[in-house]
């Protein structure tokens, strides 16, 4: 059986509650997972030197890793919550999108990376759709 | 290779999830950890499955590659979760919204024909090695 949405029972202001939850927790463990990963380099040197449990060590070794873990677990029981509720058509889209124009903002915030006018129109075009994907 | 990987084993693993929590009674706040307890069905597993590949192979990515870059490259996904939902789940998807999916592919392919790495100034790390090798050789 399909849930129309909103859920009948839903009004749209828990709904974008639900995904902004999905996307601050997820923003947040992206971020520091990115900054984890780039602190230990690139795993398949690491594995072409030390094999798949070196690589394996050297990211279960970084602190930030499991800082980065713990927000994204967050995100997936948010997103549980918020399926058993909502679409996935509309929660699976919506949340992976506005993760993206927030992540564009903390990376270039965060991580200093090269946020480009490219990457920026990208965020517009992606803020639109998600505009109406909700609608 | 491993932003294919990215792209197909996310939707697919949600798309497990959604089959699974859809079949389960409605969950409240008020019991949170029947939550837990629907980890251990069978899509929610399946799910959790896929996740798990989806990760490893977003782990390697990460690591060679900027988030920003990353991220958009990947979210073709979307596209791919609104025809599992559409074929698979039977959901209905108006015009609108495969309008919104449509600029969103649009703006993935945008940023992805970018460079997926940003540019350390080559003076920057010369002096951090500088500054690395002076601090090793105080020691």
């Amino acid at each position: 059986m399909t849930v129309p949405f909103p859920a009948p029972h839903l009004d749209p202001w828990s709904a974008a509650a639900m995904i902004a939850c999905v996307v601050l927790c997820s923003t947040t463990g992206e971020v520091l997972t990115a900054a984890a990963m780039k602190s230990i380099g690139d795993l398949d040197d690491i594995r072409a030197h030390s094999g798949l449990k070196g690589a394996i060590r050297a990211v279960l070794t970084c602190p930030l890793f499991f800082a980065g873990v713990s927000f994204l677990a967050l995100a997936f029981f948010s997103l549980l919550f918020a399926l058993n509720h909502l679409n996935l058509s509309l929660v699976a889209p919506a949340s992976a999108s506005l993760t993206l124009v927030t992540n564009a903002i903390a990376g270039k915030i965060f991580l200093k990376e090269n946020v480009d006018r490219r990457r920026w129109s990208a965020a517009v075009l992606v803020c639109i759709g998600v505009y109406l994907l909700a609608h | 290779m491993v932003l294919g990987l990215v792209a197909v084993c996310a939707p697919l693993g949600d798309t497990c999830l959604s089959r699974g929590m859809t079949g389960l009674p409605g969950i409240s706040l008020a019991h949170p950890f029947t939550l837990i307890a629907a980890v251990f069905t069978p899509w929610i597993g399946l799910g959790i499955a896929l996740l798990i590949g989806f990760f490893a192979s977003y782990l390697t990515a990460l690591s060679w590659a900027d988030l920003t870059y990353v991220l958009p490259a990947t979210a073709f996904g979307n596209v791919i979760v609104a025809l599992l939902s559409r074929f698979w789940l039977h959901e209905p998807i108006s015009l609108e919204r495969w309008s919104g999916i449509v600029l969103i592919t649009l703006g993935v392919g945008f940023v992805a024909n970018g460079p997926s790495l940003t540019e350390r100034p080559a003076a920057t790390v010369d002096t951090e090695i500088a500054v690395a090798v002076e601090q090793e050789a105080t020691r």
